[in-house]
């Protein structure tokens, strides 16, 4: 409290006026004591439940971080599953399968998403009632059960019309759908962000309506786009209900490919498979793997979060 | 939008004098060509959800039609065995089993997700939320089935010892597994939850000051009513994710199909039933295929329900204060 009151400071005036000043508060804010009691229980509350909330999700990373801790060795990175062998047991081939599966869905999402999206912003007439039932389809697309999407990879990608067959480019294609709705969502907030000014600015100055968006749109919206696509990709690292449905095989030995149809594995659906084993090792070896996911996942995330608010534009 | 519309005004008063065209010289095919990828970019969404309703659809009718199962055998039916013998297909069970889950998930997530929401709103600094939200954020990316992993090896032995009702055989419960599904949905309930408090006009907040209430007052009588239909939305997204969970319950939940409520019992859940189902070599057309695509077309219609309903009501608490 600095209040500089009358003649620079003497003892006497800085007293007189947090006297009078810690009066003239206690008049005007004086509460009834019930109302304070209630006012401290409350915040009391609200403050456990954040701490619990926290503390939870944070005892998960410490509980695998513990828990793997002496299973974590370059073998888990070099060594292929087994099912006898815990010790000498590791992720090889399903590291790589995840790694293929992502690729292919950076390959299929981003320029869907970002098609996707610069139509819904730039062109469509909202007005019209396609473009409602687009807008509407993506937003619920966005919250359908990622187990759905399996179902929809089994009948529709693995047999059915595409017929693909339990290839890993069908578990790309798969998790590709699943988070396009994350992409699109995303990739629209940034292009809505920048201004309507740039885009007249451009337009006045006789440039066609897919030259603004080129040069100008696209470009301002970049790091928010980033952001979407990254947060999405983690997300498909770390789905493992639809995989389970259209193939990701446990016990590959091999490096998968795309196309090749000796089956694919994929990093969380070997941790589901160690998890659900009966013996400790395994388990051991689970939450190993639980820790290399994480490790990728949170760099990932907070990359994506601190991209957000190094190139957040003020306009 | 609007912008097209003024060109049109714009035209209409010049009507005198033809109007300087403003139009290119050229047609611009290539531009038409652009907008049209665009849109059909667009529209595969459109063709995503079709897929998924087709492919629900056909062996769910082939369920009640080739393999000859009541509707209300299947809709009320209180004995969930398809794959004994003899057979039976009554989902009450499995969807008890993702109910109980669920309720038991919201149970926990509710007020905590809820509390967090008016701290980051009402009473966090400025310095606080930024730290507090983006964590909020990272965590909730985290993969369900390590939260699952967290459930089996951690959550369910600690809960056996506190509350033993709650784990009636180990390591298998319905109640644990709702409550990491609680910590799951946590951070959901928490961010929209505080996206629409924090979208309610400080006008409001001021004038409640101003009358001489009290913060709490301010935050449980004046802030939270105002952003009601936004933090129903967060509830009804948050329970739309808790049941369309796979991997948690395929870990923590067990796999009995029993028709009940009871925290520590073992449930079978629709999701953990598909989960469960699908990972063998099933061959087309045969029943318990069949089983798979009926189960999942009632978890799509649940979900969509709860889905359009949370849309809706965010759309009217932006469109009340936006």
């Amino acid at each position: 409290m600095t209040s500089h009151t009358g003649a620079p400071g003497t003892e006497r005036t800085r007293l007189a006026t947090s006297g009078a000043r810690a009066v003239t508060l206690r008049q005007l804010s004086s509460q009834p004591r019930a109302d304070v009691w209630k006012g401290n229980i409350f915040l009391a509350v609200l403050l456990f439940a954040v701490t619990l909330a926290l503390a939870g999700l944070a005892a998960i990373i410490l509980q695998a971080a513990i828990e793997g801790a002496p299973a974590f060795s370059t073998k888990l990175f070099t060594n292929g599953p087994s099912t006898v062998n815990p010790e000498e047991a590791g992720f090889r081939p399903a590291l790589i399968g995840t790694l293929y599966l992502i690729l292919g869905v950076i390959f299929l999402v981003v320029p869907l998403g970002v098609a996707a999206a610069v139509y819904l912003e730039e062109y469509a007439d909202g007005e019209r009632w396609w473009n409602r039932i687009v807008e509407l389809n993506v937003q619920n697309l966005a919250g359908v059960p990622s187990i759905i999407y399996g179902i929809l990879g089994l009948a529709f990608i693995v047999r059915g019309p595409l017929d693909l067959g339990f290839i890993l480019a069908a578990g790309s294609l798969t998790l590709a759908l699943l988070v396009l709705p994350t992409v699109i969502l995303a990739s629209r907030e940034a292009i809505r962000a920048v201004p309507p000014s740039i885009r007249e600015g451009s337009l006045a100055l006789g440039a066609t309506q897919w030259q603004t968006i080129r040069r100008q749109v696209l470009p301002a919206a970049i790091p928010g786009v980033v952001t979407g696509v990254i947060l999405a990709i983690s997300r498909a690292i770390g789905e493992t209900a639809p995989l389970l449905l259209v193939g990701a095989a446990t016990f590959v030995t091999f490096n998968p490919t795309f196309t090749g149809d000796n089956g694919y594995s994929a990093l969380p659906v070997l941790i589901f498979n160690y998890a659900s084993r009966p013996q400790e090792e395994f388990r051991v070896l689970a939450a190993a793997g639980v820790i290399v996911m994480l490790i990728a996942l949170l760099a990932m995330n907070s990359f994506a979060i601190w991209l957000r608010n190094r190139y957040e534009q003020q306009w | 939008m609007e912008a097209r519309d003024t060109i049109g005004a714009f035209g209409v008063r010049g009507a005198e004098r033809p109007p300087p065209s403003l139009e290119a010289p050229s047609p611009r095919y290539g531009e038409r060509l652009i907008k049209g990828l665009l849109g059909a970019a667009a529209f595969l969404s459109v063709i995503t959800t079709t897929a998924i309703v087709v492919s629900l659809l056909i062996p769910t009718f082939d369920f009640f039609t080739k393999d000859d199962i009541g509707l209300g055998e299947f809709l009320f039916g209180t004995n969930w065995a398809p794959t004994f013998q003899p057979s039976s297909f009554g989902v009450l069970p499995i969807l008890v089993g993702t109910l109980s889950t669920s309720l038991w998930g919201m149970l926990f997530a509710v007020p905590v997700g809820l509390a967090s929401a008016v701290w980051l709103s009402e009473y966090a600094s400025p310095r606080q939320r930024k730290v507090v939200k983006p964590v909020l954020e990272v965590l909730a990316g985290i993969p369900t089935v390590a939260i699952g992993i967290f459930g089996l090896v951690f959550l369910s032995p600690l809960v056996a010892e506190v509350l033993p009702f709650m784990v009636n055989v180990p390591p298998f419960s319905a109640g644990v597994a709702g409550l990491a599904i609680g910590l799951m949905i946590v951070p959901i309930i928490a961010s929209i939850s505080d996206d629409a408090m924090r979208s309610v006009p400080s006008g409001l907040r001021e004038a409640a000051y101003g009358l001489g209430a009290t913060k709490m007052k301010v935050a449980t009588r004046v802030i939270f009513p105002a952003a009601i239909s936004g933090i129903i939305a967060s509830l009804v997204l948050a329970g739309s994710r808790a049941v369309g969970e796979t991997m948690v319950v395929l870990l923590v939940a067990g796999a009995s199909p029993n028709l009940t409520f009871d925290p520590g019992s073992s449930v079978l859940t629709m999701t953990a039933f598909i989960g469960q189902t699908a990972t063998g070599d099933i061959s087309t057309g045969s029943i318990t295929y069949d089983t798979i695509f009926a189960v999942g077309s009632l978890l799509f219609i649940i979900t969509l329900a709860l889905n359009l309903f949370a849309i809706r009501m965010v759309r009217k608490y932006r469109e009340v204060y936006e």
